[in-house]
């Protein structure tokens, strides 16, 4: 049952090859035997899952249901859940249990969908390698000696893992395409704004989106349909009809217009990856479509304007721990300045706390208009960039990651380097687009992900894009070693 | 970025950075502001920071009570609570 994905799942569901229930305690009894490999669960809520498993069943039984009815699913840490402790990969919030549910998470109960557990991160998704986690870095389980990628390494790990058919992840500067890349899925970024944001543990406020992980496009059409919403609760989120992303997958790619940045094809990218990718990009020419390079002029600015605009607004998102309200508080405090700063230095880690007093800085008296503000108007011109070139092709296609997958250590203790790793994501969380990442091959037996940019609430034609090639190759069907 | 710079932007963000650590934060802060400051190179005369991808503005709505009162529910998550108060070390003496 662990190789199907959700569309077998649904169907095997309504054909009773399986009951909901058989299949999720199939699941929970992969993740007791074979997450200590991975560590890709922070929690696992066996007795709500059968229970709700129990409730899909009698739900399919009565007849016509959302499609998701029955599926289990994982969801990212950073997702409130009712009753479901909620520690967004920290220290900070380990004691923390949510009173209600994010918005998406909400979404899929209501579908019937069924919730496996939470998933590890980075600690408040800063980080690219998930070795940030205040609960242990998480391994790639196509080579356990490398990182899984980041921030939503637990994510991917359990679904390359076949620990669970799908999972929840977010995305501020690449944290779901980065680790799809890594570990060979399918990850998908929405345009911001498309899915609701409420709910979802705050890092950059204008960045943040959530988005699916999941073996195939057509999976992801699936997870993202439910996934959207408008949501009154979140002020940034767009009123925007959410329509079947299932239903164009099929459609035809001839006479689609990619355009490949030069840009990303600069000196930091492995070859071996450039190539992989160069190889997919032909084969959407056989299937019709037409290459022209472009050229995206402010793409090296991308990296330095992010790590201005996130670090401020983690500043101010993180300013709510202040260890009297919820989370961790620090012992025997001598005062309340004392209270709010050691509850603080000893609950976040060394990455957020570098992120923190780097927003400081960037906001604070006589530095403002020489980094935040400038920074903002860097941004406008990383978006302009897209908006040109869309005025003639419909999908911007490159590397997803500068490599394949890397050991532990080896970014971890040069910052700089570590954020590099972003370089081909961040530009498109800063614009707002969506991205998504799909397998397109090894390297050094490791996955490798193609990235495919739209334009703004194109959803349906990156993935339509996408489910075509993977109608004709199987690298998507591509399993890590071992993991049965 | 030194260790009174450092020091200076610890209070700022409440956070309390030992002496044993203060010259590796200094050094990675700087390498970080050594990063972002290739900005500076770019030309934005004239361009209008950009706060929202859509340029989209806030929502409003009628001014109307949406939320039940749940204080007990959120006081179930503080460290320390008393008779509907949130309990902090004394501030006045």
């Amino acid at each position: 049952m662990h190789n199907k994905t959700i569309a077998e799942l649904a169907q095997g569901l309504r054909s009773k090859e399986f009951s909901s229930e058989e299949l999720t305690r199939h699941y929970l009894e992969r993740i007791e035997r074979l997450d200590s490999n991975y560590n890709s669960f922070i929690t696992i809520t066996p007795e709500q899952a059968i229970a709700q498993a129990q409730a899909a069943d009698q739900r399919l039984a009565s007849g016509n249901q959302p499609i998701l009815c029955g599926v289990p699913i994982a969801h990212k840490d950073i997702f409130c859940t009712d009753g479901i402790r909620t520690s967004c990969g920290s220290k900070m919030l380990d004691n923390f249990t949510p009173p209600y549910n994010a918005t998406i998470v909400e979404n899929y109960a209501a579908a019937g969908a069924v919730t496996l557990g939470k998933l590890n991160m980075d600690e408040f998704a800063m980080g690219s390698s998930n070795e940030t986690s205040y609960y242990g870095p998480v391994k790639n389980p196509w080579d356990t000696n490398c990182v899984p990628g980041g921030s939503s390494g637990g994510s991917a790990a359990a679904v390359a893992a076949h620990l669970a058919p799908a999972a929840t992840a977010s995305d501020t500067g690449g944290s779901i395409r980065q680790p799809a890349s890594l570990c060979g899925l399918t990850g998908l970024k929405p345009t911001y704004g498309r899915v609701s944001r409420w709910g979802m543990i705050a890092f950059a406020s204008s960045l943040d989106q959530a988005g699916p992980l999941t073996r195939t496009a057509e999976d992801s059409a699936i997870m993202l349909g439910t996934m959207a919403s408008f949501d009154s609760k979140d002020s940034t989120c767009l009123d925007q009809t959410v329509p079947d992303y299932t239903a164009t997958l099929g459609d035809s790619l001839q006479g689609l217009r990619i355009g490949v940045p030069k840009e990303y094809f600069s000196e930091g990218l492995n070859p071996e990856t450039a190539s992989r990718v160069q190889d997919a990009i032909k084969e959407f020419e056989r299937q019709g479509a037409t290459v022209k390079e472009i050229s995206l002029p402010h793409t090296h600015l991308a990296v330095p304007a992010y790590y201005v605009i996130a670090p401020a607004e983690c500043s101010a998102n993180l300013s709510r721990f202040d260890g009297v309200r919820y989370g961790y508080r620090c012992e025997n405090p001598a005062d309340l300045a004392d209270l709010y700063k050691r509850s603080r230095s000893e609950a976040f880690g060394e990455e957020v706390q570098r992120r923190i007093l780097v927003g400081a800085y960037a906001l604070s008296a006589g530095y403002y208009d020489a980094y935040y503000r400038k920074a903002q108007q860097v941004r406008r011109l990383i978006k302009q960039d897209f908006v040109d070139a869309f005025n003639d092709i419909d999908v911007v296609m490159g590397p997803t990651a500068t490599s394949p997958a890397f050991e532990f250590g080896a970014k971890s203790n040069d910052p700089v380097a570590m954020y590099l790793e972003d370089i081909y994501t961040i530009a498109t969380n800063l614009a707002g687009l969506p991205g998504l990442s799909i397998p397109c091959g090894l390297v050094d037996n490791k996955p490798v992900g193609l990235q495919l940019i739209g334009n703004y609430f194109s959803e349906a034609k990156l993935l339509n894009a996408a489910h075509q090639y993977q109608l004709v190759t199987d690298y998507h069907q591509q399993s890590a070693p071992a993991i049965d | 970025m030194d260790r009174s710079d450092i020091a200076k932007l610890a209070e700022l963000a409440r956070l309390q950075i030992s002496n044993e650590h203060a010259d590796e934060v200094a050094q990675s802060i700087t390498d970080v502001l050594a990063l972002v400051d290739q900005l500076q190179a770019a030309n934005t005369e004239g361009v209008s920071p950009m706060a929202h991808p859509l340029d989209a503005v806030q929502r409003l709505r009628a001014d109307v009570v949406t939320e039940p009162n749940q204080r007990e529910a959120f006081q179930a998550q503080a460290p320390a609570t008393d008779k509907g108060h949130y309990l902090v070390p004394k501030v006045i003496d």
